[in-house]
């Protein structure tokens, strides 16, 4: 036992310690430390905006709207427009969500359901896991010694006998929006499959004991109940799976082909915001970095509004799930 | 999984496999009732662990017998058995057998699905389904591939009137479900269960999250669908047992103790442990 | 009542067949189960290759060599794997402390507070920001205002990165610590920094741990902000103001040069990545786990 603490004789002596507490006598250095960090943190927040638009300013005021609906990207000329990045940013992230999502809500269901031992079912998740650790450029690079060549081969057998439709339309290369959204979709398959999974997982029990006592069988119960249950968040997985394949970078800028060009075939080369950014800022100078920027603004717009939705969706999920518990 | 069943014919109701005092059904159920549930020699196990020593029992149709015990005697594990729902749950075992209708519901050739569709089911908690009122009641017939609207707006109708929660709900038909109130929730379950023409409805404790007064209209739902349903209803409320059951059975520790007349079950009953239950000695 | 009708009790209801419901379910539970294994594949294929293709180069020369000049042999990438510690570590020197600092303020001194809430909607807001926005910062802030690329600025864009992955499970550490912990330190006349500093940090230091390995391991396998930021470089680092070599970027750049021993060079430099980034994750898991139990 120790006799004194903090210097003061445990033994009452006669005279008390004075009753103020001690951090009201001396001030807390270390809660300044903490609410500088946290002011810095919030500052740091308008610092990044700030920043891009100010550097974005001289090609805002240059160009405005026009350089959302602009088609033409060549800096030579001066001439800025990014609708067809933009709408490659879409396309690609919408098809690699069309192709994700069916392949991550079978395994969230998988990892959810007793179909298998729970051994297979955890390596399952392990190498879900495991694939969201994988670095974008790896991914990159397996895409342009594996996706690409398949995708030329694949795609002219395609473009050969779907031609005739624009969005197979040849000639089918293999730098593509294809090669880019497949292995897109790769890359958001964990983002999908974490959140259905924790939204599949707190639908209560008792809905499927409802279920199965009415007769239902398993599939049943799972499309008739869980799923729907489950939706809002499944909705928000997809969601904020878009947020995510429209902010990744080098994976879609090794195998996107980097065309600046208008084509509605899904095998002919487009380019993304971020794949023009990771493309072209390190070479640029004078305006064109401005409009760098200007396209790094929208970038940002466009994932903050996905990323906004989807966590509302999400909420609202928690919110609606937490009447049945 | 054994399939001993032997006989339907009417045995004399043996209380515990081991303290058998033969009594007759008669006074209480005509003879010519054959519609009964059969439980044969009834074991159940949890892993290792056995909580129902073989129960032997015969329930009458169109009665309500209630199960009463302390918690933990194997009531709710029992009526869990009677629709098989104890199948969900991985390492569960039984011996013996129950028979429904003289089938045995373990019987390779008795479909798990066709099984619960004959034997409703409410919980002891509320579970409506995240969807429409409507939505909810219809659920059984549109999985079972029944998609005549005619006929699943009469069906939402019968059901609910039944319920007796056609005119609280009837203008909101396709609102959410979750929107209803406890006690609501709880009798569109009802409705649910008997949406597809059952003949018997398990019932697992189904007021003991409700209120006094919700309390007093599903019993009274369930007193008024005795006349179509034989009802099993697991409770822990004594006083709901004696107001809605012509029969009783008294569990303790896995073992059937008593089985009989509600009135005699709560009067005189024959039993010590029965006797000590009833009036608040344990339990 | 419905009288039973056909075989037995409970043979099928009428409607739709048991038998057609019961072939829709294996369907439907086998259709899941390939889908699943089916993602399998690519899994494999990458692991596969990245190994097989890189695995024939790793030596030591790997690791304390320069890359060889265009169209040459031999050598291999020391300077990136130098390049991307420093630059790891210089994201971490920034980032920890401003992470775990207000961490602590919007746990342990302010839960409800303006500050906190703007805190916490500041990090999921940069938790959802591309990583590339995080490079086009940096050198907005940092290369156009030194108008150097350098491993400062790639530090910076990382710091900004992993920031919020720092703050929040730095947040979730803290809010594991037990309440009682806290009143028993107060209980006995503790200050609330000789609480948080003696008692509740320490104990929710594994945690943190996590979060700080599992930022390493992003910041060590991103890109894109590094790409503009501190750029590359075929030399040694000597100073942290000149651009400086990464491992994610020479892979990018190798990738798309025709050169093969290059392209092996970048398959080697992605198997030490790839391993860098799952042993750390692994390692991250680790330290945690003990405490969950």
């Amino acid at each position: 036992m120790r006799t004194r603490i903090g210097g003061v004789p445990i033994l009452n002596t006669g005279t008390l310690s004075p009753l103020t507490p001690e951090y009201r006598r001396n001030p807390d250095f270390f809660k300044g430390a903490c609410q500088l960090a946290c002011i810095l943190t919030i500052l740091l927040l308008a610092f990044i905006f700030g920043e891009i638009l100010l550097k974005a300013w001289p090609a805002i005021h240059q160009f405005g709207f026009g350089f959302i609906t602009g088609t033409q990207w060549s800096p030579n000329r001066g001439v800025f427009g990014v609708l067809p990045v933009l709408i490659g940013t879409v396309e690609s992230s919408f098809l690699a969500l069309l192709v994700a999502l069916p392949l991550g809500l079978s395994i969230a269901l998988f990892i959810s359901e007793d179909f298998l031992p729970n051994s297979l079912r955890q390596f399952i998740r392990f190498v879900v896991e495991l694939l969201a650790a994988i670095p974008s450029v790896v991914y990159g690079l397996w895409g342009v010694f594996v996706v690409i060549p398949l995708v030329q081969k694949y795609g002219t057998i395609l473009s050969d006998h779907f031609g005739f439709l624009p969005l197979f339309a040849g000639p089918a290369y293999g730098n593509s929006l294809l090669t880019a959204s497949l292995v897109l979709a790769l890359m958001v398959l964990p983002t999908i499959t974490a959140i259905s999974r924790s939204s599949l997982v707190v639908v209560p029990y008792s809905l499927r004991e409802g279920s199965y006592a009415l007769g239902a069988t398993r599939w049943e119960t799972i499309l008739g109940v869980i799923l729907p249950t489950a939706s809002p968040g499944i909705v928000a997985s997809a969601i904020l799976a878009f947020g995510r394949a429209m902010g990744e970078t080098m994976a879609v800028a090794m195998l996107i082909g980097n065309s600046q060009r208008l084509s509605w075939s899904l095998l002919s080369p487009s380019n993304t915001l971020s794949a023009l950014l990771a493309n072209q800022f390190s070479e640029a100078d004078g305006i064109q970095i401005s409009a760098l920027m200007y396209a790094a603004a929208l970038l940002v717009a466009l994932t903050l509004v996905v990323n906004i939705a989807g966590a509302m969706v999400l909420r609202q999920t928690q919110r609606a799930t937490s009447v049945l518990r | 999984m054994s399939n001993d069943y032997t006989s339907s014919e009417a045995h004399p109701i043996q209380v515990s496999h081991e303290t058998a005092r033969p009594y007759e059904l008669s006074d209480v159920v005509p003879p010519s009732e054959t519609n009964f549930i059969k439980v044969d020699d009834f074991r159940f196990f949890y892993g290792k662990k056995e909580v129902l020593h073989g129960i032997n029992l015969e329930i009458p149709s169109r009665r309500v017998t209630s199960f009463i015990g302390p918690s933990g005697c194997g009531k709710s594990t029992l009526l869990r058995n009677f629709n098989r729902m104890n199948e969900l749950i991985p390492g569960v075992r039984h011996e013996g057998d129950i028979t429904i209708h003289g089938t045995s519901i373990f019987d390779p050739s008795v479909e798990v699905i066709a099984l619960r569709r004959r034997i409703g089911m409410v919980f002891q908690k509320s579970n409506p389904f995240p969807m429409s009122i409507y939505g909810n009641i219809v659920y059984p017939l549109r999985i079972a591939g029944q998609g005549d609207r005619s006929m699943l707006d009469e069906t939402v109708e019968r059901c609910l009137r039944s319920a007796a929660l056609w005119d609280e709900v009837k203008d909101r038909l396709h609102e959410s479900a979750l929107g209803l109130s406890g006690g609501q929730m709880q009798r569109l379950c009802i409705a649910r269960a008997i949406a597809s023409r059952p003949e018997i409805l398990l019932m697992d404790e189904p007021c003991s999250a409700l209120d006094p007064i919700a309390t007093a209209k599903v019993e009274e739902l369930i007193i008024e669908l005795k006349r179509d349903f034989t009802i099993i209803i697991v409770t822990h409320n004594m006083h709901q047992a004696s107001r809605v059951s012509e029969l009783t059975a008294f569990f303790y520790l896995g073992n059937l103790v008593e089985f009989d007349e509600t009135r005699k079950i709560f009067t005189n009953p024959s039993k010590l442990q029965t006797e000590e239950y009833i009036t608040g000695r344990f339990g | 009542m419905m009288k039973p009708e056909s075989r037995h009790f409970f043979s099928s209801p009428k409607g739709k067949t048991s038998f057609y419901r019961m072939l829709r379910n294996r369907f439907l539970t086998g259709l899941c189960i390939a889908l699943s294994l089916l993602t399998l594949f690519p899994l494999i294929s990458i692991v596969i290759l990245v190994i097989r293709n890189g695995l024939p180069l790793i030596s030591m020369n790997l690791f304390t060599q320069l890359s060889p000049a265009p169209g040459l042999e031999g050598g291999g990438f020391g300077n990136a794997i130098m390049g991307t510690l420093v630059m790891v570590c210089i994201s971490l020197l920034l980032a920890v402390p401003l992470g775990i600092l207000s961490a602590v303020y919007i746990n342990e001194y302010a839960p409800v507070s303006p500050v906190s809430s703007a805190v916490r909607f500041v990090a999921k807001l940069l938790t959802g920001i591309p990583s590339i926005i995080c490079g086009v910062f940096a050198f907005a802030a940092v290369v156009m205002t030194s108008q150097h690329f350098s491993a400062i600025a790639g530090g910076v864009a990382l710091a900004i990165l992993i920031l919020p992955i720092i703050l929040l499970t730095s947040e979730q550490a803290l809010m594991g610590v037990s309440v009682s912990y806290r009143e028993a330190s107060y209980g006995v006349g503790a200050t609330p920094f000789q609480t948080i500093w003696r008692i509740v940090l320490p104990d929710a230091m594994p945690a943190i741990m996590t979060g700080i390995m599992l930022a390493v391991s992003r910041a060590a396998g991103e890109t894109a902000p590094v790409l503009f930021t501190a750029l590359f470089s075929q030399n040694w680092i000597t100073s942290v103001f000149e651009p400086t070599a990464s491992l994610s970027v020479l892979i990018y750049n190798f990738a798309s040069l025709p050169y093969a021993y290059h392209i092996k060079l970048a398959w080697s430099a992605s198997l030490v990545l790839v391993t860098l980034v799952t042993l750390t994750n692994i390692l991250a898991q680790m330290i945690f786990s003990p405490k969950q139990r």
